[in-house]
């Protein structure tokens, strides 16, 4: 058989989709055929519903469904960070029971990463496992869990071993979510929304063999997990705009998108809405005030700047050019804007910042923007640990000394925990 | 718009940055901006001839290289990096770039070979001492006497005007106000009732002078009274060229400090482990870059000359203004009491931020053109 080329897969590709999309199927019969010909996956290997495409030719076949508008595999968090992760460390078993259902949406996933007691250091945590028989036993507690309260599993990184510094004593385990042992409360945020959960461990049980990698090699499992944090929120955008079609699988596909992007309808306003500024000037008669001008200025200014930088580091790595500055600073700027954002919308509202909800500016928007906004630079890595990895990886600059390098994390001092 | 350099802008970046590092070392920029001329003839010579540099972006056909506006950007980031002391930005960017927008076919061929060569220093006279580059704030009055013209006023913050062995000068109808009425007037550095004076500069590897006209012969450049295009043309296109420059400079301060910060050692440790001078680091990076990313962005809107070019300008100039003076600023922090000392390179930097940020309007004047550019 000769090599496929893009001209062969297209042809292939929209070949298959002609003879099986049809948007009148249930969303689930569709998503099962599309796990089961490879296609859903094209990039994957052929044994795990993939067709062992290079990344190339994988467009290739995402623009041939975007042509045909045809509905692609489940995204959220199940994907984009549960499956490429079990993809690289899991065995076999685990990829023949795991991946499948997480294509065709039957089975959904939470994080469990993040505690109470480690945030910025996460290779901290102390939610603990320990082995009965042929069992693993969880104590312990996670926060800031997205769908905890519906997934079916998790991926929860738990501390297996205390004798040894801190990222040598971690387990990666999948653990069903659905058991005694295990309970998820939302958990309410300063802007009233509850988007998150909190996740209490009480004697929950997780088969030894539902262990990612090997006991006590968790850290770099988890490393895997956490490089494809930043590509999920591409996933869910291309998901709310490829939703629009009509038909039975689009009627149950709209239901999807709604439901995994319910925790997130606060985001554009944590964004800080800069595309409301100058309208928001204009309308409240502040347009002509030479201290609004400045303001909106500076904030354009900003916003256009990190989009042209954020076009810089995409034209280097096209080109194969080895990762500049550029690449690194986006999350630090997201921050900047949004809080430069929820700056001149008060001071454009004026005292119309001390109102909220329908008595507030835009029925509620700008208290909503100024009181998300500093979640951005908390969530997904503080911008004192983005300054950290700026100012180690990208300048140069010697690490700040550690005091629990190289200890029994038994000995290392801990928050204490209720 | 491209958004990256092509692997030949880059080779050329890195002959540029070689030839600078030999012609424009450190000591050299000291010994250069000690003196009243300010740059070094044989330097001048070799920029011009073997690199070609003073023609890069003039068009072939007067005598130049015929690159684009991107390669002329680069080139003048490199200079400011090195702090080069030459009068190339008066010439090849200000006084070149009024020729080309304002003059005829006959008179580009006749003035710009000269620049393109080197043989020729020009430099271009907008502000006057109120220190303002826009059209309203030109007074000097050209006069049409016995079909020629004679120039009467005072420019100032002229560009090496001391040196200059052509002046363009932009100057207004007696009466005429606002963008009506301007012309631009090319005068010979040596022109009976022009007398130049070399003024003290805060900056002084930028050398400025105060040109008064008593009477001077000026040769009409262009069509009389159709200069408020071409000066508005080539202001923007001098801004972003300054822009680049000024990132150029402000790569390199910041490299510098960061360097220092590996290396000092207080309390025990490099300083640049201590998270005061990592953040504040890591945050001039990302102002850096950023600023880098719209100086880069108005140059290709320059070479391309997309409509958006003049609100560009003034978002560059805006944004690189800022970032230059604080990166300035900080390391001179950064590196402590001998970033105050004399001996240190890091106030040529300083003063070259500052003097570049007032240099054709600060960043507040720029933050409004652009606003108001944009329609807001």
């Amino acid at each position: 058989m000769s090599e496929p080329t893009e001209e062969s897969i297209r042809k292939e590709v929209t070949a298959w989709l002609g003879k099986n999309w049809d948007p009148e199927l249930s969303l689930l019969d569709w998503r099962r055929k599309l796990a089961d010909s490879g296609w859903g996956c094209p990039t994957w290997p052929e044994a795990w519903c993939g067709r062992g495409l290079s990344e190339t030719l994988g467009d290739v076949v995402r623009e041939a469904f975007q042509d045909t508008g045809a509905i692609g595999v489940a995204q959220g968090s199940g994907l984009g960070l549960a499956a490429v992760t079990i993809l690289e460390h899991g065995n076999d078993d685990l990829k023949g029971e795991l991946l499948r259902p997480i294509l065709t949406g039957e089975d959904s996933w939470c994080q469990l990463f993040s505690e109470p007691g480690s945030g910025s250091d996460l290779a901290g945590l102390t939610t603990r496992a320990d082995l009965d028989g042929d069992e693993w036993i969880i104590n312990g507690q996670k926060v800031w869990t997205t769908s905890a309260n519906h997934a079916r599993y998790g991926m929860l990184l738990a501390r297996t071993n205390w004798d040894v510094p801190k990222h040598q004593g971690i387990t990666y385990f999948v653990v069903e979510m659905d058991q005694p042992g295990v309970e998820a409360r939302g958990l309410r945020q300063m802007n009233g929304y509850a988007s998150f959960n909190e996740v209490f461990f009480t004697d929950a049980r997780v088969p030894r063999e539902n262990v990612l990698g090997e006991v006590g090699r968790g850290w770099g499992v988890a490393l895997t997990t956490l490089a494809h944090e930043r590509r999920l929120a591409d996933g869910m955008r291309s998901m709310v705009r490829d939703s629009q079609g009509k038909g039975r699988a689009f009627d149950e596909y709209r239901k999807e998108v709604a439901s995994v992007m319910e925790p997130y309808k606060w985001y554009a306003q944590r964004a800080g809405r800069t595309d409301l500024v100058v309208e928001r000037a204009r309308a409240m008669g502040r347009i002509a005030d030479p201290v609004v001008r400045q303001a909106i200025a500076k904030l354009l200014i900003m916003v256009r700047s990190s989009e042209w930088t954020v076009r810089r580091a995409k034209a280097a790595r096209v080109l194969g050019r080895p990762p500049g500055p550029e690449g690194s600073l986006g999350k630090l700027a997201v921050s900047e804007i949004s809080r430069a954002a929820a700056d001149v919308h008060a001071l454009i509202s004026g005292s119309g910042v001390m109102l909220s909800g329908a008595d507030g500016p835009l029925n509620g928007l700008i208290a909503e923007i100024l009181v998300s906004a500093p979640a951005v630079s908390i969530a997904g890595g503080t911008d004192e640990i983005q300054r950290n990895i700026i100012g180690e990886r990208v300048l140069g600059l010697p690490k700040e000394p550690a005091t629990d390098v190289g200890k029994a994390y038994r000995d290392v001092p801990k928050n204490l925990v209720s | 718009m491209e958004f990256s350099f092509s692997d030949e802008q880059e080779e050329f970046r890195r002959t540029v940055r070689r030839f600078l590092e030999d012609t424009s070392s450190p000591d050299e920029v000291r010994r250069l901006m000690e003196s009243d001329e300010g740059f070094d003839r044989s330097a001048w010579a070799k920029l011009s001839g073997s690199l070609g540099l003073t023609g890069i972006a003039i068009p072939e056909k007067y005598g130049g290289q015929g690159f684009g506006f991107v390669e002329l950007a680069l080139t003048l980031e490199e200079m400011g990096r090195s702090l080069l002391c030459a009068p190339y930005f008066a010439s090849t960017v200000c006084a070149a770039n009024a020729i080309l927008n304002a003059g005829t076919p006959a008179q580009k061929k006749r003035l710009l070979p000269g620049i393109a060569a080197g043989d020729t220093i020009a430099t271009l006279a907008i502000a006057e001492t109120a220190g303002i580059w826009n059209a309203d704030a030109i007074t000097l009055t050209a006069t049409r006497v016995d079909g020629s013209f004679q120039l009467d006023g005072i420019k100032s913050f002229v560009v090496d005007g001391h040196t200059a062995d052509c002046i363009v000068v932009v100057a207004r109808e007696a009466g005429s106000h606002g963008s009506d009425g301007l012309s631009f007037f090319v005068v010979s550095g040596g022109a009976e009732g022009l007398s130049r004076r070399l003024l003290t500069s805060l900056d002084p590897t930028r050398k400025l002078a105060e040109l008064t006209f008593k009477g001077a012969h000026g040769d009409l450049l262009g069509e009389l009274g159709a200069g408020a295009d071409p000066l508005s043309r080539t202001l923007d296109q001098a801004v972003v060229a300054l822009a680049n420059e000024m990132i150029g400079g402000a790569q390199k301060v910041l490299e510098t400090a960061v360097e220092y910060a590996k290396v000092r050692m207080q309390f025990g440790r490099a300083i640049g482990s201590f998270q005061a001078i990592k953040h504040r680091c890591a945050d001039l990076l990302l102002e850096l870059e950023h600023a880098k990313s719209a100086a880069y962005y108005a140059a290709a809107a320059a070479a391309e000359d997309d409509e958006e070019l003049p609100a560009l300008a003034c978002l560059a100039k805006a944004s690189c203004s800022d970032v230059y003076r604080r990166v300035a600023s900080a390391s001179i922090q950064i590196h402590g009491g001998v970033g105050f000392t004399w001996e240190n390179d890091t106030h040529l930097y300083f003063k070259r931020a500052r003097s570049s940020e007032a240099f054709m309007g600060s960043q507040d004047y720029h933050r409004e053109q652009l606003l108001q550019r944009w329609g807001i």
